[in-house]
C-alpha cells in the first residue's frame, strides 16, 4: 500500500504536467496567503510573515557560512545591522539624504559583503570555536559602535536609533500606504509580503544553484576536511572569504528591507541573541539543507508569535486566570523546543539526505 | 599613578571572577570539545540562590554571625549548582555525544534560555540588592583603595585555582580527567569510567561557577536573572584568549581580560583623544582578543592543534 503510494508520487514527480500544476498551486497559494491571513486572523499576521521572510533570508545567508562552509559564525546579525543602517542613514531625514531603494539595497549588499571580507580575512587561520568567539566579538563591536557613534560627531544617532526611514516606493506607489491596483486594495504589509516572497525565493534559488556548483562543492570540501580540500587544489582562502561575503550579502539585503519595513532602526535589534536565534533556525531546520533551513526559519519566527497570541486566552479559559505571562511562556517553550528537537533529531528537523547518510555511518575513531 | 594602580586592582578583582568562570568553560571544552553555553546561567543561579539563603537566614533572626551566614549561603549555592551542572550534562549533552558538533551547542542555548526564564519566574525581573555581610571597609595603599570584599575575592579565587590545579595534577580523578581530555576512547579502554569523569568535570565546573556567582554579586551588591549571560560571554572570551582547553590558560586569560577591561575603560578616552569613551571597553576587550588570535590562533597558552574538527 505504502509502496504503491510512493510509486505514484514518484510518477507524479516525473510528469512535467504535474510539476507545472504543483508550481501553479504554490504560486496561487502564496498570492492569496496575505488576504487569507488578514481575513482570518488579522493584519498583524501578515506583518509577522513579512518578518519571518526576512529571517528566512538571514537564515539562508548564515547557512552558506555555517551549513555549507562549516564556519561557525556567532555574529552574523552584524551584517543585517550594516545593511539596515546603510539603508536607514541614506534614506531618512537624519542626514537629509534620500536615495532610492533600488540603489540602496545593492549598496547595502556590497557594503555587507565588504564587512564580511573584513571579518573573514583575519580569521582565516582560526577554526571552530575560536572562530565562533571572534565572530561574536565582531558582532558586538559593530553593535557597540552603532550604539555610541552619536558623539562627538552624530553618525548613528546612538541608542535612539534612526527614525522616519523612507519606505520602498515603486512607480509612485509607497509601500507604507494602502494602494489600489486593478481595483484591489493592497495594504503596505501585503506589498512588502510580495516583495519579500520574491526576494526570498531568489535567495533560495541562488542557494540551491550554489550548492551543487563548483563553489558549493568547494565549501563542503572545506567543511569536511580543510587540508584535504587544499590538497585537491581548492584555494581555501578565497573560497572561505567568498562564503563570508556571500552570507553577508544576503544579510545586508535583508537588513535594508528590515529598515524600510519598520521605518525605524536602533541598535536594540542587533544584539547577540538575534545572531543566536538565526543560528538556531539553521541548525534546527537542518544545516546545509536549503529547504530545511527555510522550514526552521519560518517555524522559529512564527511559533513564538503564535504562542504570544494564544497562550494568555487559553490559560484564561482553562484555568480561569493567567498564570504564566505569554512572554515567559514563550521563552520557556522556546528553550524546551530547542532541547527536545535536538535530542530527538540531532541533525535537524529536515536534514539533507547526504548529511543523514553520513550520520548513520560510523564515526571516526578518537571522537566521542 | 594612583589611578593606574586603582585600575590594576579593579582589573585583578574582575579578572579573578572571570578566571573562575572561564575554568568551567575550559574544563568542559578540554574534555568534550563543547562550548557549554549554559555555564553563565549556572553562575547566575549560584548568585541568586545564595542571595535567597542570606535573606532567609537574616530575616529569620537566628543570631547567626554574618560571616557564617555567608559561608552557609556559599555552601548551599555550591550544592545547588553542582546538582544543576550534573543534570544539565545528563539531560542536554550526554544523549548528544555522537551527534553533529553543533547539536549540543543548540541544546546548550536551549538550557540557557530555560534557566534564565525559570530564574525570572522565581526571582522576578527586578535587580536584587545583596546585603553586605562583611563591612566593605576600604583599605588605602599607595593612593588606591581596595575593600575587604575585593581582597576576599582575590584570595578565594587564588586558593580555589591552586586547589583545582592540585586536583588535576596530583589526584587519581585528575589523572583520569587529563587522560579523558587526551583521548576519551583510549582512556575508556584503560579502565577510566568516562561518564563519571565527564559528570565530575561538570560538577566541579559548576561549583566554581557558584563561587564566582556569590563573589561577583557580593562585590557589586547586585544580582538579577540576566547577569549570567554577559558574564558567561566574557568568561568564554577569557578562556579562548588563554587557549581553550588549557587550565592555566583560562586563569591567565581571565586575569588579562579583567585588566584589559578596566585599563581600557580608564584609558581609552585618553588614548583616542576623547573620541571613544569608556562605553567602548568591550570593544577594547574584543579587539585585543582578535589581535591575539590572529597571531596565535590557538590562544596564548593553547598548544593543542586546532585540526580536531
Amino acid at each position: 500500500m505504502r509502496a504503491g503510494a510512493r510509486a505514484m508520487l514518484h510518477r507524479l514527480r516525473q510528469d512535467p504536467r504535474a510539476r507545472w500544476a504543483g508550481l501553479a498551486l504554490i504560486v496561487v497559494a502564496l498570492t492569496v496567503l496575505p488576504f487569507a491571513l488578514e481575513a482570518s486572523v488579522g493584519r498583524t499576521w501578515v506583518r509577522i510573515i513579512d518578518l519571518a521572510l526576512l529571517y528566512t533570508m538571514l537564515a539562508l545567508g548564515l547557512n552558506i557560512v555555517v551549513g555549507f562552509a562549516g564556519l561557525l559564525d556567532l555574529g552574523y546579525i552584524a551584517f543585517y545591522a550594516v545593511g539596515a543602517y546603510a539603508y536607514a542613514l541614506l534614506a531618512s531625514p537624519h542626514f537629509g539624504v534620500h536615495l532610492p531603494w533600488w540603489l540602496l539595497l545593492p549598496m547595502g549588499a556590497v557594503l555587507a559583503a565588504f564587512f564580511g571580507v573584513v571579518l573573514g580575512a583575519p580569521t582565516l587561520r582560526l577554526r571552530g570555536d575560536y572562530l565562533a568567539i571572534v565572530t561574536l566579538g565582531f558582532g558586538e563591536i559593530i553593535r557597540i559602535f552603532l550604539n555610541n557613534l552619536n558623539a562627538p560627531i552624530n553618525i548613528t544617532n546612538g541608542p535612539q536609533g534612526v527614525n522616519l526611514i523612507d519606505p520602498i516606493t515603486i512607480e509612485g506607489m509607497s509601500f507604507a500606504k494602502t494602494n489600489t491596483l486593478l481595483g484591489i486594495s493592497f495594504p503596505g504589509t501585503h506589498l512588502h509580503y510580495y516583495l519579500f516572497v520574491l526576494l526570498a525565493m531568489l535567495v533560495m534559488f541562488v542557494c540551491i544553484r550554489l550548492q551543487d556548483s563548483r563553489i558549493g562543492r568547494a565549501w563542503v570540501a572545506i567543511r569536511e576536511d580543510e587540508i584535504a580540500a587544499q590538497a585537491m587544489g581548492i584555494n581555501t582562502r578565497n573560497i572561505k572569504l567568498l562564503a563570508f561575503a556571500m552570507g553577508a550579502t544576503f544579510g545586508g539585503v535583508a537588513g535594508g528591507l528590515f529598515s524600510s519595513l519598520q521605518g525605524f532602526v536602533s541598535p536594540e535589534s542587533f544584539v547577540v541573541w538575534e545572531s543566536i536565534t538565526v543560528l538556531c533556525m539553521v541548525v534546527l531546520g537542518g544545516m546545509g539543507h536549503v529547504a530545511g533551513v527555510v522550514l526552521g526559519a519560518l517555524m522559529l519566527a512564527t511559533l513564538p508569535e503564535l504562542l504570544r497570541h494564544t497562550a494568555a486566552p487559553l490559560q484564561q479559559q482553562l484555568l480561569g486566570k493567567v498564570i504564566l505571562d505569554p512572554e515567559s511562556l514563550r521563552m520557556l517553550l522556546f528553550g524546551l523546543a530547542l532541547i527536545l528537537v535536538m535530542l530527538l533529531r540531532p541533525a535537524g528537523l529536515w536534514p539533507s539526505p547526504t548529511r543523514r547518510r553520513e550520520l548513520t555511518s560510523a564515526r571516526a575513531p578518537g571522537t566521542l | 599613578m594612583a589611578i593606574f594602580l586603582q585600575q590594576i586592582l579593579n582589573g585583578l578583582v574582575l579578572g579573578s571572577v572571570y578566571a573562575l568562570v572561564a575554568l568551567g568553560y575550559t574544563m568542559v571544552y578540554g574534555i568534550l570539545g563543547l562550548i557549554n553555553f549554559a555555564h553563565g546561567e549556572v553562575v547566575m543561579v549560584g548568585a541568586l540562590v545564595s542571595l535567597s539563603v542570606i535573606e532567609l537566614l537574616l530575616g529569620a533572626n537566628l543570631g547567626i554571625p554574618a560571616p557564617l551566614v555567608g559561608v552557609m549561603a556559599l555552601v548551599i549555592a555550591i550544592g545547588v549548582c553542582m546538582t544543576l551542572g550534573f543534570s544539565i550534562e545528563r539531560v542536554a549533552y550526554r544523549p548528544l555525544r555522537r551527534a553533529p558538533r553543533l547539536a549540543p551547542l543548540i541544546t546548550a542555548i536551549g538550557v540557557s534560555i530555560l534557566l534564565q526564564t525559570v530564574a525570572m519566574l522565581i526571582w522576578g525581573r527586578r535587580y536584587h540588592t545583596v546585603p553586605a555581610l562583611i563591612p566593605p571597609t576600604p583599605h588605602t595603599f599607595a593612593g588606591a583603595t581596595i575593600t575587604n570584599v575585593q581582597i576576599l575575592i582575590i584570595l578565594v579565587s587564588a586558593l580555589i585555582m591552586a586547589g583545582l590545579m592540585g586536583l588535576v595534577h596530583f589526584t587519581r580523578l585528575g589523572r583520569a580527567m587529563r587522560a579523558t581530555a587526551e583521548n576519551p576512547v583510549v582512556a575508556g579502554l584503560m579502565g577510566v569510567n568516562i561518564n563519571r569523569i565527564i559528570s565530575a568535570t561538570f560538577v566541579i565546573g559548576s561549583a566554581l561557577a557558584a563561587v564566582a556567582g556569590v563573589l561577583v554579586s557580593s562585590n557589586y551588591g547586585i544580582a538579577h536573572y540576566y547577569m549570567g549571560f554577559v558574564l558567561g560571554l566574557k568568561a568564554f572570551t577569557a578562556a579562548v584568549l588563554g587557549g581553550i582547553g588549557n587550565l592555566p590558560g583560562a586563569m591567565l586569560g581571565g586575569l588579562l581580560l579583567g585588566l584589559i577591561e578596566s585599563l581600557g575603560a580608564g584609558y581609552v578616552g585618553d588614548l583616542t583623544g576623547g573620541f571613544l569613551g569608556s562605553h567602548y571597553q568591550d570593544v577594547f576587550a574584543f579587539l585585543v582578543l582578535i589581535t591575539v588570535l590572529v597571531f596565535r590562533p590557538t590562544g596564548l597558552l593553547g598548544e593543542r592543534v586546532s585540526e580536531r574538527a
